[in-house]
């Protein structure tokens, strides 16, 4: 049943790239839209531009894997093949983690492209590696399962969008992407905290400048609590929503 | 004879909202299906049909009641039933951009059919289902027919020993109903164990071993289509077709009380003078047996489905 389980997985992220992701239009605003934020950004405040590159890869993974999971799932629902993997020889835990595998590699990849041009721009001294694939990846985990939670929780795939949005947006501006959250009054620090992008950045920002792992541990942890937890309760409401 | 579905007191009840009622979709079916069969489930919408086949194929929970798939219990083996069994759902619903051939090599990948067997396999189906020239073509751009004939092959791409087909050939055209109970009387000749749902009687009386009809969530009949006619309270009539002098043509029945031939002797009586265009013998139908036991003509089921589609094809 497991090796039902995994090639499931393997096969689903698969086709869901195929079919969904790795279109035209899909990469080039992946790309494009947290360079043209963090852009205006900078237009309006030139300062440090090296300082808005853990905001601009959070900012990339967030939209990278939320944006097209977090309508999928409702998209198929729609049109009824999800039903088809619901059909299938493979558990729902292993259909979801399936989904979310597709929006990770799509996601990761897209950061990727953002990762090179800003190493290569702004160089790699003092870059912690394994912090930075470890801090990438359960970002583009946690991320990918609120778009999975968002997907199962909604009929409609403009109802996904409205609610991702609603999700997104506030984290963007509070998530210390643009201003540090240091300088932001204590209950928005409090309300930050709440989000799992305010973590992405933070462990981007100490993987980038070689930070110590006593810091960063806290900041990987909560990204990791993040994703079981937004994981989980993409399996629970799709549990109840298939019956 | 080994059984490929055994149910028992198979139960959904669905809960409507406050101050209603609970819906009881299935109420208490028991029935067998034999291995290599084509067993036939109709009835009107809302009967419990669709209801049935997803509690067999995993997608809905039982509230009461057991089932054995394959002689696999439903409650404990499922992932193994997943596995063994093919389901075509009553819409067609592969993936819109993925092309013929890759939805029928995702399915196969689904089902753990072996990587060096995928590719000559879904170019085999392919050609069965007339499909070779579609092979590239996303399914989005396949018409109707073609969509449903796609979706058949991809339930059959694991070579599956049971299959459920929930009403196949609704909203086809003539042309493309009759290639698809082709298809379907093909798998019987395979040995593949098929539970076809429909609304067309004409489709039941001529694919179906067996047929059971459910009304309401309660099966009302069982029995092969001959012996649901030989139960029908109808008798078996002679129509005569005669025609007079100026060619106006009538037809005049009896009812065979006495046999065939004492019926056709009566009616050869009342001809007065006009000849003989036709003697037909007509036995009650499948149809006469629903509309006994339904209280329902077939004209509704059929508008209930939204027109007559693939229901009037032969073959």
């Amino acid at each position: 049943m497991l090796v039902d389980d995994l090639r499931g997985m393997f096969y689903i992220a698969l086709k869901d790239l195929k079919a969904y992701y790795f279109k035209a239009p899909n990469i080039s605003w992946g790309i494009l839209f947290p360079f043209a934020f963090i852009l205006a950004f900078a237009i309006r405040s030139p300062g440090d531009l090296h300082a808005l590159v853990p905001g601009l890869l959070a900012l990339t993974i967030l939209f990278g894997t939320s944006s097209m999971e977090a309508i999928v799932i409702v998209f198929e629902r729609r049109i009824g093949s999800l039903e088809r993997l619901l059909l299938a020889p493979v558990r729902l835990p292993a259909l979801l983690a399936g989904k979310l595998l597709g929006g990770m590699a799509f996601g990761l990849t897209v950061t990727l492209v953002v990762l090179v041009v800003s190493l290569t721009v702004f160089g790699s001294t003092g870059t912690n590696w394994l912090m930075l694939v470890l801090s990438l990846l359960l970002s583009a985990t946690a991320f990918s399962a609120m778009g999975a939670y968002v997907s199962v929780a909604v009929r409609e795939v403009f109802d996904a969008q409205t609610l991702a949005n609603f999700i997104r947006f506030p984290m963007m501006f509070l998530g210390g992407v643009f201003v540090p959250l240091a300088s932001m009054p204590v209950w928005l620090q409090s309300l930050a905290r709440l989000f799992p992008l305010t973590y992405a950045v933070e462990a981007l920002r100490a993987a980038l400048s070689g930070g110590s792992w006593t810091t960063a541990v806290l900041d990987v942890g909560a990204l990791a609590i993040f994703s079981l937890l937004l994981y989980l309760l993409a399996v629970y409401t799709l549990a109840r929503h298939t019956e | 004879m080994t059984e490929a579905i055994q149910v028992e007191g198979l139960t959904k009840v669905f809960t409507t909202g406050k101050d209603r009622p609970p819906l009881r979709a299935v109420d208490g079916i028991d029935f067998i299906v034999h291995e290599g069969e084509v067993f036939g489930f109709l009835g009107p919408n809302g009967a419990g049909k669709t209801s049935t086949i997803r509690m067999l194929t995993g997608l809905s929970r039982p509230t009461a009641g057991t089932a054995r798939v394959l002689g696999l219990d439903l409650d404990k083996d499922l992932p193994r039933i997943k596995k063994r069994i093919g389901v075509v759902p009553e819409a067609s619903n592969l993936y819109d951009e993925l092309t013929a051939f890759d939805n029928l090599v995702f399915a196969m990948q689904l089902y753990g059919v072996p990587r060096a067997e995928r590719k000559p396999r879904a170019e085999v189906l392919l050609q069965r289902f007339h499909l070779g020239e579609k092979r590239d073509a996303p399914f989005a751009r396949l018409s109707r027919g073609m969509k449903r004939a796609l979706t058949i092959a991809a339930a059959l791409a694991h070579h599956p020993p049971l299959v459920f087909l929930d009403e196949p050939t609704t909203g086809l055209d003539v042309m493309n109903a009759r290639n698809l109970r082709g298809m379907i009387a093909n798998l019987r000749d395979e040995g593949v164990t098929v539970f076809l749902t429909t609304h067309y009687l004409e489709e039941a009386e001529r694919l179906c071993d067996r047929v059971a009809v459910i009304v309401k969530g309660h099966i009302v009949a069982l029995d092969t289509v001959a012996g649901l006619r030989s139960s029908a309270q109808q008798k078996t009539v002679v129509e005569m077709t005669l025609a007079d002098s100026d060619g106006r043509q009538d037809k005049k029945r009896v009812e065979c009380n006495d046999g065939v031939e004492s019926a056709i002797q009566s009616l050869l009586g009342e001809t007065g003078g006009r000849r003989v265009l036709a003697v037909d013998t007509l036995r009650p139908s499948l149809e006469d047996v629903f509309v006994q036991l339904t209280g329902l003509s077939a004209e509704v089921m059929l508008s209930e489905k939204g027109g007559k589609g693939g229901g009037n094809a032969g073959g």
